[in-house]
């Protein structure tokens, strides 16, 4: 007996030791290459270029902020995904709340054809092209609008909502409140919007973050510069690789790589910041939804 | 009025109820509006896939031409390609990104220290706020033949500079490593709920048994949350051909294309860079065709084998 308990106990503990390592890894491999952009985004390019930034910022610069802040492209993107994200946020809250608490009522009649049809959006769509038709004809190409009424509601964070009204709003207060006269509009404004704090600040999160990180609408539906957000900003530098004006004054074309480089360092960490800075203050609520998402799912 | 049947007695009742919750309609208006324009409508453009599209046509006055757009894209040289590299990248994606978010939950879950677990998954959490522009960004920046960190880490154990992303043949591990290096915390979470659900008296059961935590984690954990990974599967299985059309794209340089090229890119460029439209809007059916199958495929195996489905 007293064998089997030290053999046990050993086992636990090879298991604990195995369990810190894989997760130690686990924990580098996710944190250093975030760590390594912050330190490459303030070090001398030359000591990236030769691959002795490792640990710790080498020869300190804030070169490559500087080069960023003389270019006014990002600040229009910036500014733009900042307009695109609050009126987009907004206009998505609203529609999700509402809509998700009227599905999570027993009295609306046809509530199961509704939430039929909305559970066919999941498996069937029209795909890229007839809604890049549609968005055309209803002239809202090149416009705003056309990267925040496309996804007006998404279909998964319809059915969260719905199932966190049905867990949180008893029927019984409803119907007390129906006794009283209480109309359907009164009732959620004075008793389900106060009780909702949590699910409006997951919606909020999660429509916010997928707005301020979003490209592909667009990459189709904009067709003037001036209006690009964000990210297709960043696209053209980090990716397309038009630094020209950034780097025009530096002589070789080495070195004008280089500075890209540091330059492209710098706007990841500028983009990423807000929603970095922010989440892990925030994190309780992410995991919350995804929580709310995984009882029914 | 006494001799109202059943069903008209239900009705009437219904029509009284909606009568009474009027304004849940108004609530659930803009909503229904939306779905029907954005969601519903361009079902309705489907059609396009048998027509030969003519903006001057419209959708509906558009001539039918049966299965040509298909016979054309069967037929073209880059039909095999692009199966092949859709393909590739979504089984490699699958097979990867699919197990590796169980077992960090399952090594979470089991960790002695709760602030260690915090610290591992905020920031195991963190890479699924990076845009996926910034992500690829950062994917060309390490991978730089001449300046980038993986070459710099080649080259101090002896080894040749890579060009990774001008080689077809690193497309695919490229973008299996970033998703997995991007999902893989944030996918864990729903597992770690299914494990809160696991009750303890099966561990205490399981420890007075004289079961180890190796033993308690095959037969008590792994077993507890099977229904999820269950569910999981079928939801992953679903997006088998639908390639993320964002990443992929980005990924693309003129040097890679040979793997690179895969359905939706191919869709995007026939369809809104050459205005092909009926031709794209085709292949983009036969791609949601072949989900869709493979979703009730996947479903109809595990209802069998596991009597957990999802429809």
């Amino acid at each position: 007996m007293k064998n089997n308990v030290i053999h046990r106990t050993n086992a636990d503990r090879a298991f604990d030791t195995l369990d810190y390592i894989l997760l130690t890894i686990a924990f580098l491999l996710v944190a250093y290459p975030l760590y390594f952009v912050v330190i490459a985004s303030v070090s001398d390019p030359i000591a990236v270029y030769e691959g002795r930034v490792i640990l710790y910022p080498i020869k300190p610069t804030l070169e490559g902020y500087r080069r960023i802040l003389s270019y006014t492209s990002l600040f229009t993107g910036y500014k733009n995904t900042l307009v695109y994200t609050l009126v987009g946020t907004a206009i998505n809250v609203t529609l999700t709340i509402t809509a998700g608490y009227a599905l999570s009522r027993k009295e609306l009649v046809g509530r199961n054809v509704m939430m039929m049809g909305v559970m066919i959006t999941m498996i069937v769509s029209g795909g890229m092209i007839p809604n890049y038709l549609l968005v055309r004809s209803l002239r809202l190409y090149n416009t705003m609008w056309a990267l925040i009424l496309p996804g007006a509601v998404s279909t998964w964070n319809l059915i969260v909502t719905r199932t966190f009204f049905q867990q949180t709003i008893p029927d019984e207060l409803r119907e007390a409140a129906d006794l009283d006269g209480c109309s359907d509009t009164a009732f959620f404004l004075r008793v389900v919007l106060p009780l909702s704090a949590s699910i409006i600040a997951v919606m909020v999160l999660f429509y916010a973050v997928s707005h301020w990180n979003s490209y592909f609408n667009a990459l189709i539906y904009l067709s003037s510069t001036s209006k690009y957000p964000l990210q297709l900003v960043l696209r053209n530098i980090l990716i397309v690789n038009t630094l020209d004006d950034m780097v025009n004054d530096v002589a070789t074309q080495a070195a004008q790589q280089r500075m890209g480089d540091l330059i492209k360092y710098g706007m990841i960490i500028i983009s990423s910041l807000p929603l970095l800075v922010l989440y892990p203050f925030l994190q309780k609520y992410f995991v919350q939804g995804v929580m709310i998402g995984a009882i029914k799912g | 009025m006494s001799t109202l049947s059943p069903a008209a007695k239900k009705r009437h009742y219904m029509l009284k109820q909606a009568r009474q919750h009027w304004q849940l309609y108004l609530f659930l208006l803009p909503t229904i509006v939306y779905f029907l324009v954005f969601r519903f409508y361009p079902m309705y453009g489907l059609q396009l896939a048998f027509k030969n599209y003519r903006a001057v046509d419209g959708i509906a006055g558009s001539k039918w031409v049966g299965l040509d757009n298909y016979r054309y894209f069967f037929a073209a040289a880059d039909f095999k390609t692009l199966m092949f590299n859709t393909l590739s990248v979504s089984l490699g994606t699958l097979i990867f990104s699919f197990p590796l978010p169980i077992l960090l939950a399952l090594l979470l879950n089991q960790l002695p220290s709760i602030r260690y677990k915090k610290l591992v998954q905020t920031t195991v959490y963190a890479p699924h706020f990076i845009s996926t522009v910034v992500l690829v960004g950062m994917i060309f920046l390490f991978t730089s033949p001449s300046s980038g960190l993986i070459n710099k880490i080649i080259e101090a154990f002896g080894g040749k500079a890579i060009h990774f992303t001008a080689l077809p043949r690193w497309f695919v591990p490229l973008y299996v490593i970033s998703e997995v290096w991007q999902s893989t915390g944030w996918g864990s979470i729903l597992y770690l709920a299914a494990l809160a659900g696991v009750s303890p008296e099966l561990h205490e059961a399981a420890v007075v048994d004289g079961a180890n935590k190796f033993q308690r984690v095959w037969h008590v954990d792994i077993p507890g949350i099977l229904p999820t990974i269950v569910i999981m599967l079928i939801l992953n299985a679903g997006k088998i051909m639908n390639v993320g059309f964002e990443k992929a794209y980005l990924m693309q340089t003129s040097l890679n294309i040979d793997a690179s090229e895969i359905i939706a890119t191919y869709v995007y460029k026939r369809g809104v860079l050459k205005a092909q439209i009926s031709l794209s809007t085709a292949v983009g059916l036969f791609e949601s065709v072949i989900n869709m199958i493979l979703v009730l495929t996947v479903n109809w195996i595990s209802r069998k084998v596991t009597e957990s489905s999802l429809f």
